[in-house]
């Protein structure tokens, strides 16, 4: 029997509640392992019984779903929270993702029933203040990135960027084109190219020049009439304002292509910044990223799309429009919606993170969120002046609201950028982005945001510090067995991908298997 | 009396009259780390030289595996969607990929011979 | 302002280490005509205190779901949530974490999605479920086009039982990704009969189980004929609640599931977010969209857990990713699982049953309006009553009265007039008898 196996077999439900145990971090079983048939955490009245009017399509047979009273499922939840590092927990400097505070007035606003409890196919009449809020939070959008239009419902930014790549397709497709390719430099995040290819695109990659931006020269060489667009991120991946953004719109726009501009890192320039000045026909925004919505283990996210007057009328329904009467929802491509590419989601969009973002955004004002965005770059330009004696930043400062490091600082230790980041775990940390972007070797990229005081940058700085000089002394062994002081040691992710279980199953079931 | 080939993507070939068997070389699997899964190309599909065949996936990547040569898939490795680790354990004999009918044995000169791919891949340390 | 930690002695010693003396130094990178001179044309910084009355006074413009007597459905649900659920999911904990790229310190999320995973295959009698999608509209898209990937043709055939919001996402998606769609009429009596349409381009049938119109239908037959046809059957839950009472599509030969998981631990919040969910078969499981969490143990042989299949996705796989997908509705999915955790086998059945025996006392009393009609002959929670007249101005007319009745069909149909006599009514375990009363004998007013 496998080590793994023998330490499977030793959690039954009889031993598991002290075994492993280490003060406040307890081992929890899976719900389906606390099972008592007919136990239940709800108490709902008893149903009369009777006759049905299902067609004999009644289920026959057990769901298998474990039953908990309402103490066991809070504890078992809240044992689990204890093995999660959050925001709430302490930095998490994670390179574009914009790990910022999630303020609990929102949490509270979202859920007053005015807004929690409507439905969305009520009549407009009845929910002019959620139409309202919708057309208040545009208002926003459109003005802090300058630009005119925007579609409110993606459900988040990949979501976002489908909506962007979808509206250009259309733009072409309306001028009688239809072009192949869609550029998209190395160091973009996935979901870039991943949005060109799923409307057809063929993905062309456009080179970083030695300072880390778009070669303007190469991309004005690639341009041609089968390019459809370009999607660039900027500031970049890197944490470098792509300074050449207008000569580059107007290279594109020469060749008849589109700008999409991939708003994950607008943190760097709200209040200060308008991309829409500088020539971009399209931008998600991420809710989740820039504008404080919680991140809640993974989503759900929010990606509304600012657009140019170009692609404005390919905007995906609904719309939310005001006329004499009030606001209403235009839900079919009807009159000034005939050109929209349609329906990309159910409903109306992520109203629930409409509501925190627009608190978040009305909380700060104009004033706060440039204070945000400047404390957001001094932040990042902080750590990369206390640790570019010890670490190898790839590009000479200053950066914008993220810094990267490469993995050069480790060269000959026997240390990973990977390893690296688990020791980090045990100081007290959760590690920032690796082996992203793909453009250096071994990249770390780390996003303090706008939130974190100068001590706790500060402890930061010391740890990695530590670890740096550590890891130069030679003592590569440390490194390799962390983290050690986390709920869980390193995870053999090799079985788990090649002999995958992705649920629970009865044990005689799984024996069978 | 068969003959080994390389490419410069690291793929071997072990010639037999028209048939060729490919897989991925040593130093190949050693780049990737621990191979989770393989994903084979269906029996009778015909590739060109240099056409994706097959994709090896480890934890945190993927790569394309490309034909070294145009020819007829006429036989898969099935054992490996068991047991990809053969892959890591004995990529250029067990951890073969897929069977090829050569249509242009010609195509074989271009490809390196086993002391030209040494000296490529002393090359890239 | 109140969520910045820095204060000015602190940003002076900064920018001393740093070397510069203004935060606007560091903007050097930045053309200096880009560069704002003025603050945006917005209002300024607001305490809790002002923001609160500004969206309070929002929110009181709307009428909220709970405040009359409410009677909606049509893809998303009102339903009891117990107390437990929303202050388990606002843990800072879950609240705050992020995706579990960092296995070790995110077991919470990752134990709890394995959960949800499992919950979800369970219920919809599937062998494997991910961790959840946007919503169920973009989780039939998402089916879609994992049917195209893996019987390598590019048709799917949309039953008239599919919510039009769910078929016109999958329209949208089939116009840009390259494949064409049979979208098959809106059926309100349920005798649709998409396996007439079959033919060798078909990757997909879609149907929805209960349908659009309320009706359930066993599709086992169906499942055998797009088997035969070498096409897949795909079968969407918009109303989950369902499964509690409901044969489940894995029992009829389904080969994937999309869903709509919100009716479990989360608000109707005016449509978003909501919570797609997506099962299928274990061979069909490399083909999946959306992340996966898998068991696996660490280094001190305990069981733990983690994100795996990692190569189907787009931040290894990029442009031949199986979806551009990268946030999942995590969150939601939490919410779904507690709130399932709490009801168990005995509770789901129980709340199934009353969702159930609402509709039907809903029914009992709506067929007695004069000139009304229910044109189904099985529902669930949700069902199509037709109307002597234009069901949009009766809904109209009783929301001004203080009821919302339901959805008009011409709401979701509009360029379909035989539609618009059609209103479609749910009732769920909140719903009084005494609402049911007044919705029934306002409806006889205003049809008078």
């Amino acid at each position: 029997m496998s080590d793994w196996s023998k330490a499977l077999a030793g959690f039954t439900p009889e031993n598991a509640g002290g075994a492993g145990n280490r003060g406040l971090e307890i081992e929890e079983l899976l719900l389906f392992e606390q099972d008592a048939p007919g136990r239940c955490g709800v108490d709902l009245p008893a149903p009369k019984g009777g006759a049905d009017r299902l067609g004999s399509l009644r289920r026959n047979g057990p769901i298998g779903l474990p039953g908990l009273s309402e103490p066991q499922v809070i504890r078992h939840y809240t044992r689990l929270s204890h093995k999660n590092y959050s925001i709430d927990t302490g930095l998490f400097p994670l390179g574009s993702c914009t790990m910022k505070h999630n303020p609990r007035l929102n949490e509270k606003l979202a859920r007053l029933p005015g807004f929690a409890d409507i439905h969305p196919l009520q009549p407009n009449a009845t929910v002019q203040g959620a139409l309202e809020l919708i057309d208040m939070l545009a208002h926003w959008l459109k003005t802090m990135t300058g630009m005119p239009a925007v579609a409110m419902p993606p459900a988040a930014g990949a979501h976002g960027e489908l909506c962007g790549i979808m509206s250009i397709q259309a733009a072409l497709a309306a001028r009688g084109e239809r072009r192949g390719r869609v550029l998209v430099p190395e160091s973009a995040h996935g979901t870039n190219p991943a949005t060109a290819a799923t409307c057809g695109y063929a993905v062309q990659s456009i080179h970083a020049n030695a300072r880390g931006r778009v070669d303007l020269a190469a991309l004005k060489a690639t341009l041609g009439p089968d390019i459809a667009a370009i999607m660039l991120t900027s500031p970049n991946t890197c944490g470098l304002f792509e300074d050449e953004m207008r000569e580059i719109a107007d290279a594109v726009h020469a060749a008849g292509a589109y700008f999409y501009l991939d708003g994950a890192n607008f943190n760097a320039l709200v209040g200060r910044v308008r991309p829409g000045d500088l020539g971009i026909d399209a931008m998600h925004i991420n809710l989740h990223k820039t504008f404080s919505t919680p991140h809640g283990g993974g989503g759900p996210g929010s990606g509304p799309v600012v657009l140019a007057q170009s692609l404005a009328p390919y905007a995906p329904l609904p719309w939310v429009v005001h006329d004499g009467a009030g606001f209403r929802l235009v839900e079919q491509p009807d009159g000034a919606a005939a050109a929209s590419i349609g329906r990309i989601k159910g409903f109306h969009g992520q109203m629930g993170m409409f509501v925190r973002a627009l608190a978040f955004m009305m909380s700060h004002g104009a004033d706060g969120l440039r204070a945000a965005s400047g404390d957001a770059v001094l932040n990042a330009n902080y750590v990369l002046a206390s640790l570019a004696d010890v670490m190898t930043p790839s590009f000479p400062g200053p950066a914008m609201h993220e810094v990267l490091f490469d993995d050069h600082f480790l060269a000959d230790t026997g240390v990973t950028t990977l390893d690296f980041c688990k020791a980090l775990i045990d100081e007290g940390f959760h590690p920032m982005t690796m082996y992203f972007p793909l453009i250096v070797h071994g990249a770390l990229l780390v996003e303090p945001t706008e939130n974190e005081s100068k001590a706790g940058l500060d402890r930061f700085i010391a740890a990695m510090r530590g670890l740096a000089a550590r890891a130069k002394s030679g003592d590569a062994d440390f490194f390799h067995g962390a983290p050690r002081l986390a709920p869980r040691r390193r995870l053999d992710e090799t079985t788990a991908a090649r002999k995958p279980i992705l649920r629970w199953r009865t044990p005689a079931k799984a024996a069978a298997e | 009396m068969a003959t080994m080939k390389y490419t410069d993507s690291h793929e071997w070939v072990r010639v037999d009259g028209d048939e060729a068997t490919v897989g991925i070389t040593d130093y190949a699997q050693t780049q990737l780390g621990d191979v989770v899964h393989v994903e084979l190309p269906e029996l009778g599909r015909r590739v060109d030289k240099g056409a994706e065949a097959a994709v090896v996936d480890s934890v945190k990547a993927a790569s394309e595996v490309y034909a070294p040569l145009s020819g007829e898939v006429i036989a898969v490795n099935d054992a490996l969607n068991d047991d990809p680790a053969r892959v890591n354990s004995d990529a250029e004999g067990a951890g073969w990929f897929f069977k090829l009918r050569l249509a242009n044995p010609a195509e074989l000169d271009a490809l390196l011979d086993p002391g030209a791919y040494r000296k490529l891949v002393e090359g890239l340390h | 302002m109140r969520y910045l930690s820095l204060t000015d002695p602190d940003r002076r010693a900064m920018l001393a280490a740093i070397g510069v003396g203004r935060i606007e130094d560091l903007y050097r990178g930045v053309p200096a005509d880009a560069l704002l001179a003025e603050p945006l044309d917005l209002p300024h910084a607001m305490g809790e205190i002002e923001v609160e009355r500004a969206l309070a006074r929002l929110a009181l413009r709307n009428v909220p779901a709970g405040s009359v007597p409410s009677f909606l459905g049509a893809g998303a649900y009102r339903h009891h949530l117990p107390a437990a659920v929303d202050y388990l999911v606002q843990r800072g904990e879950f609240l705050t974490s992020y995706t579990p790229y960092q296995p070790e310190i995110a077991q919470g999320t990752l134990q709890a999605l394995f959960e949800f995973q499992t919950q979800v295959a369970l219920i919809t009698g599937m062998d494997v479920a991910n961790a959840s999608l946007y919503d169920g509209a973009t989780a039939t898209a998402e089916a879609a086009m994992m049917a195209n990937r893996l019987t390598r043709r590019k048709k799917a055939i949309l039953a008239g039982s599919l919510h039009p919001h769910y078929a016109e996402t999958v329209a949208t998606y089939a116009r840009f990704n390259g494949f064409a769609v049979d979208q098959r009429p809106p059926a309100p009596a349920g005798d649709d009969n998409p396996a007439a349409r079959l033919d060798a381009e078909t990757a997909c049938v879609i149907v929805q189980n209960p349908g659009v119109f309320g009706q359930l239908r066993d599709y086992s037959a169906l499942a055998e004929a797009c088997h035969r046809a070498g096409a897949l059957l795909v079968v969407v839950v918009a109303e989950v609640v369902s499964l509690g009472l409901v044969k489940p599509p894995g029992a009829m030969g389904a080969d994937i599931v999309a869903g709509e998981g919100q009716s479990l631990g989360n608000a109707i919040g005016f449509g978003g977010p909501h919570l797609g969910l997506f099962a299928t078969s274990d061979r069909n499981v490399r083909q999946m969209p959306g992340r996966l969490t898998g068991e696996t143990h660490d280094a001190e042989g305990r069981r733990g857990y983690v994100l795996t299949l990692s190569t189907r996705e787009q931040h290894i796989r990029r442009e031949k990713a199986t979806s551009n997908i990268c946030t999942n509705s995590g969150l939601c999915a939490l919410a779904f699982a507690v709130h399932l955790a709490l009801l168990g086998e005995a509770g789901f059945e129980r709340l199934a049953a009353l969702n159930h025996e609402a509709a039907m006392a809903l029914a009992e009393r709506l067929s007695r309006v004069p000139g009304a009609a229910i044109v189904n002959d099985t529902f669930f929670n949700e069902f199509a009553l037709r109307l002597p007249r234009p069901a949009g101005a009766v809904v109209d007319a009783l929301a001004a009265r203080g009821i919302l009745a339901g959805v008009p069909a011409s709401r979701l149909w509009p360029g379909r007039p035989e539609l618009a006599d059609l209103l479609l009514v749910a009732a769920t375990e909140l719903n009084t008898t005494a609402e049911m009363d007044a919705l029934a004998a306002a409806l006889t007013e205003a049809v008078r």
